[in-house]
C-alpha cells in the first residue's frame, strides 16, 4: 500500500503560484528526498504535508487516511524543523516528552520511549540539559529524538544537515542513514544538497519552478535526466550541454558539435523531436586525450581535485565544456587539449529540454 | 602606556560623569543630608540626625500614606500585566485593524497626566459621568467614585490603568514577537491544545519581559502621586493620599524640606527593597528552573 499520497497539490501566495497540481507516492518504508533550489516550491510541499500551510487544492492522504483536513497534532507524522525549534525552557527530556503528554500517553510509556530513543541516539547524558547548554549537533538530536519518540507513520525531516559544519555534517548523513533502517516509517527530507539527496534517499523528487520534474532512484536521476534542469542540476560541477545537429536519420544518433566534430552517441536516433538539439556530456565522458580525440579545445580553468582534475575548457566555436584528467595533469590555462568524448554516455536533449538517453542503460 | 588608556579611556565617560554626577549623585546625597535636617524653604536649618525618621514613625498621616500607596500599587500592578498581555496576544498580528488598535491603545500613553484626570473626572462624576450613566441605565444608583473613601483607591487604579496599558503592551508586542514561529509549529505538531501552548511555549518565552514589566510598574505606581493630586487632592478625608503626594504636601505646603526628605529616602529605601526582592525571588526561580 501507498504510504503517502499527493493528489493534485496546488498552492498559491497571493498572486504567486507555489505548486502547480504536484502528484506523488510514496512507497511504504520509503525515503524519499524533495531536492531542488531555493524557491522550488519543496519546503512548501513539506509544510502542507505536515499540515502547517494548508493547499488551495488537492488532497494527501497517509495509509489510507485523508489527512489534509487533520490539524498537524492529528496527521501521524513528526517533523524535525530546520532550526530544530526546541523549547528553549524545557530540558531534552521534557522537549521530547511534550508531543507524548499531549496526547495522553502514560507516563511510564513516555519515560520508556524518551530513555529509548536517547539511547538509539546518545544523547542519554544530555536529558536533563535545557537546549542553550548544547552543541548544535547535540540540538539536533534531541530534534531527531523528539520525532522519534512519537512513533509516527511519517517522518519530515527539512534541511536536517545545513546548520551543522562540514564534518558534523558528513557524520550526521550517515547516522541518518543508519537511523533509517531502524524507524519503521517513512521518510521525507527537504535537501538543495544533492549530495545529502543521493546518498540517503531511496527515490528523489527533483523540483524546479512549481513542479515534481523527474521522480527516480539517485542513479536514475543522475544517469537518465528527464530534462535539462535535472540534468544540470543533479552532479557537479554541471553537465555540459552544447548545440549539436543530427548527422544520420536511423540507429543512434550520430551528431555534430558547433565546431565541426562529430560524436556518436548510443541515443536511438528514432523518437529525437525535430528542431534544435542539444547535446549533454558529464565531465567523465569527457577525457583529456593524447590521440584519438575528437575534438580540440583551449583550457580556461583547471581545478585539482585530489583524485582527478576537472578542465574547463572552450570549443573553438565559443562552447563552453567541461573534462576530466587524472590527477596529475599538468595541465594550465592557456593550453590547447585534446578531448576525446565517450559518445556511449552521452544524453540528447529536444528543443522543449526533454532528455533522451542511450537504449542500453536501463 | 596602560596609565595613559585609562585615562583616555575617562575622557570618553567624563561628560556622562558629569552630568550623572550634577543632576543624579549631588541631588540624592544632598537630598540625604536634608532629611538629617530640620529645614524650610528659605533659611538655613539644624542638624536634628535622625530627628525627622523618628517624627515620621510616628505621623499616622504619613502611616496611611504608605498604606494607601501599597493598596493602590496592589490594585494596578497585576491587572495591569494581565490586561497588557491580553490585549498585547489579541494584537499580535499582521494587518491594518490590529495596527490601528495599537496605536489607540498606545494613544492614552502620551497623554499628560493633567488631560488624563480631567478626563476621568468627567468619567468618573456620579451625576453626569460616562460610568454614573451607565450605572443608571441598568437601574443601579450612580457610585460616587470619587467621595467615598473606599472606592477613591479603585477609581486611582482604574484611571491609572488605562493612562498606563500602552507601554506595557508595548514591551509585551515586542517579547511575542521575539517568539520564533517554528517553535508554534512544533507545538502545533506536537498536538499542543491553545491553552497548553500559551502556558508552556508563549508564557515561558515572555518571562523575563513579564518580569520586567512587573518591576517597572511596581516601582512606578509607588510614586503614584498626579492622579492623586489632581483627582482628589489626596481626599477625601486622606483616603487617597499617598507616599509622594504626602512629601509633595510637606515639602511645599508646609515647607518642612528636611522632613519631606527623611519621607523620600524611607520611600526610595521600600522601592529599592520591593524591586530587589522581585529581582531575587524571580531569578532564584530561574536558577531552580535550570537544576
Amino acid at each position: 500500500m501507498a504510504s503517502l499520497e499527493l493528489q493534485g497539490v496546488r498552492k498559491a501566495f497571493g498572486a504567486t503560484l507555489i505548486l502547480d497540481d504536484v502528484s506523488l507516492s510514496l512507497e511504504s518504508r520509503e525515503f524519499i528526498a524533495f531536492l531542488g533550489p531555493s524557491g522550488s516550491g519543496k519546503s512548501t510541499l513539506l509544510r502542507i504535508i505536515a499540515g502547517l500551510e494548508t493547499a488551495d487544492a488537492g488532497e494527501v492522504w497517509l495509509e489510507g487516511r485523508r489527512i489534509d483536513t487533520l490539524p498537524p497534532g492529528k496527521r501521524d507524522i513528526a517533523m524535525v524543523f530546520q532550526h530544530y525549534a526546541l523549547y528553549p525552557h524545557m530540558s531534552a527530556r521534557e522537549n521530547m516528552a511534550f508531543g507524548l503528554r499531549n496526547a495522553r500517553v502514560p507516563t511510564d510509556e513516555i519515560e520508556r520511549r524518551v530513555n529509548d530513543a536517547a539511547g538509539v541516539l546518545e544523547i542519554t547524558p544530555l536529558l536533563d540539559r535545557k537546549p542553550a547548554e548544547m552543541s548544535g549537533g547535540q540540538r539536533q538530536r534531541v530534534a531527531i529524538g523528539r520525532a522519534l519518540v512519537k512513533q509516527p507513520k511519517l517522518f519530515l525531516l527539512d534541511e536536517p544537515l545545513s546548520n551543522l559544519d562540514a564534518a558534523l555534517r558528513l557524520r550526521t548523513r550517515v547516522e541518518l542513514a543508519q537511523l533509517k533502517q531502524k524507524v519503521d516509517a517513512s521518510v521525507i527530507m527537504v535537501t538543495h544538497d544533492q549530495a545529502e539527496a543521493m546518498t540517503l534517499a531511496d527515490r528523489i523528487v527533483v523540483m524546479n519552478d512549481r513542479k515534481i520534474q523527474q521522480v527516480g532512484a539517485p542513479m536514475e536521476i543522475y544517469s537518465r535526466p528527464a530534462n535539462t534542469f535535472v540534468a544540470q542540476f543533479v552532479g557537479s560541477p554541471a553537465m555540459t550541454l552544447a548545440q549539436v545537429t543530427l548527422e544520420n536519420g536511423g540507429g543512434p544518433a550520430r551528431v555534430k558539435l558547433g565546431d565541426g566534430s562529430a560524436v556518436q552517441t548510443a541515443v536511438p536516433t528514432k523518437g529525437l523531436p525535430g528542431g534544435e538539439l542539444r547535446l549533454g556530456l558529464r565531465p567523465e565522458a569527457v577525457r583529456v586525450a593524447d590521440k584519438a580525440a575528437t575534438t580540440k579545445a583551449k583550457v580556461e580553468l583547471v581545478e585539482r581535485l585530489g583524485e582527478r582534475t576537472l578542465v574547463y575548457a572552450r570549443l573553438s566555436d565559443g562552447q563552453p565544456i567541461t573534462a576530466e584528467d587524472n590527477a596529475y595533469s599538468r595541465l594550465s590555462i592557456g593550453d590547447d587539449v585534446a578531448l576525446a568524448i565517450d559518445g556511449a554516455s552521452a544524453h540528447i536533449f529536444g528543443p522543449d529540454g526533454t532528455g533522451y538517453h542511450s537504449a542500453a542503460t536501463a | 602606556m596602560t596609565a595613559q588608556r585609562d585615562w583616555r579611556g575617562l575622557l570618553f565617560v567624563a561628560p556622562f560623569l558629569a552630568l550623572y554626577s550634577l543632576i543624579l549623585v549631588f541631588p540624592l546625597l544632598r537630598g540625604l543630608w536634608l532629611s538629617l535636617n530640620q529645614v524650610d524653604l528659605f533659611g538655613a536649618g539644624h542638624f536634628v540626625g535622625f530627628g525627622n525618621y523618628q517624627r515620621l514613625m510616628h505621623d499616622p498621616v504619613f502611616g496611611t500614606s504608605l498604606i494607601n500607596t501599597f493598596e493602590v500599587t496592589v490594585m494596578i500592578v497585576p491587572a495591569l500585566t494581565v490586561i497588557s498581555l491580553l490585549l498585547a496576544l489579541a494584537l499580535n498580528r499582521a494587518g491594518k485593524g490590529a495596527a490601528v488598535l495599537r496605536g489607540i491603545f498606545f494613544a492614552s500613553a502620551v497623554l499628560s497626566v493633567t488631560i488624563v484626570t480631567l478626563i476621568w473626572r468627567f468619567m468618573l462624576a456620579p451625576d453626569a459621568g460616562l460610568l454614573g450613566e451607565a450605572w443608571k441605565a441598568i437601574g443601579w444608583a450612580p457610585l460616587p467614585f470619587l467621595s467615598d473613601p473606599h472606592l477613591v483607591l479603585p477609581a486611582l487604579a482604574i484611571t491609572t490603568i488605562w493612562w498606563s496599558v500602552g507601554f506595557p503592551m508595548l514591551l509585551i508586542l515586542a517579547g511575542l514577537q521575539q517568539i520564533p514561529q517554528d517553535m508554534y509549529e512544533a507545538a502545533a505538531l506536537d498536538n499542543a491544545s491553545g491553552w497548553t501552548t500559551f502556558w508552556r511555549i508563549t508564557v515561558p518565552a515572555l518571562r523575563r519581559t513579564l518580569i520586567l514589566v512587573i518591576m517597572l510598574q511596581t516601582a512606578a505606581q509607588l510614586q503614584l502621586f498626579g492622579q492623586s493630586q489632581l483627582l482628589t487632592a489626596g481626599g477625601p478625608s486622606g483616603a487617597s493620599r499617598t507616599a509622594v503626594l504626602f512629601l509633595f504636601e510637606s515639602a511645599f505646603g508646609r515647607w518642612e524640606l528636611g522632613y519631606a526628605s527623611a519621607a523620600a529616602e524611607i520611600l526610595f529605601l521600600i522601592i529599592l527593597a520591593v524591586t530587589l526582592t522581585q529581582y531575587w525571588a524571580t531569578s532564584r526561580n530561574e536558577a531552580g528552573h535550570g537544576r
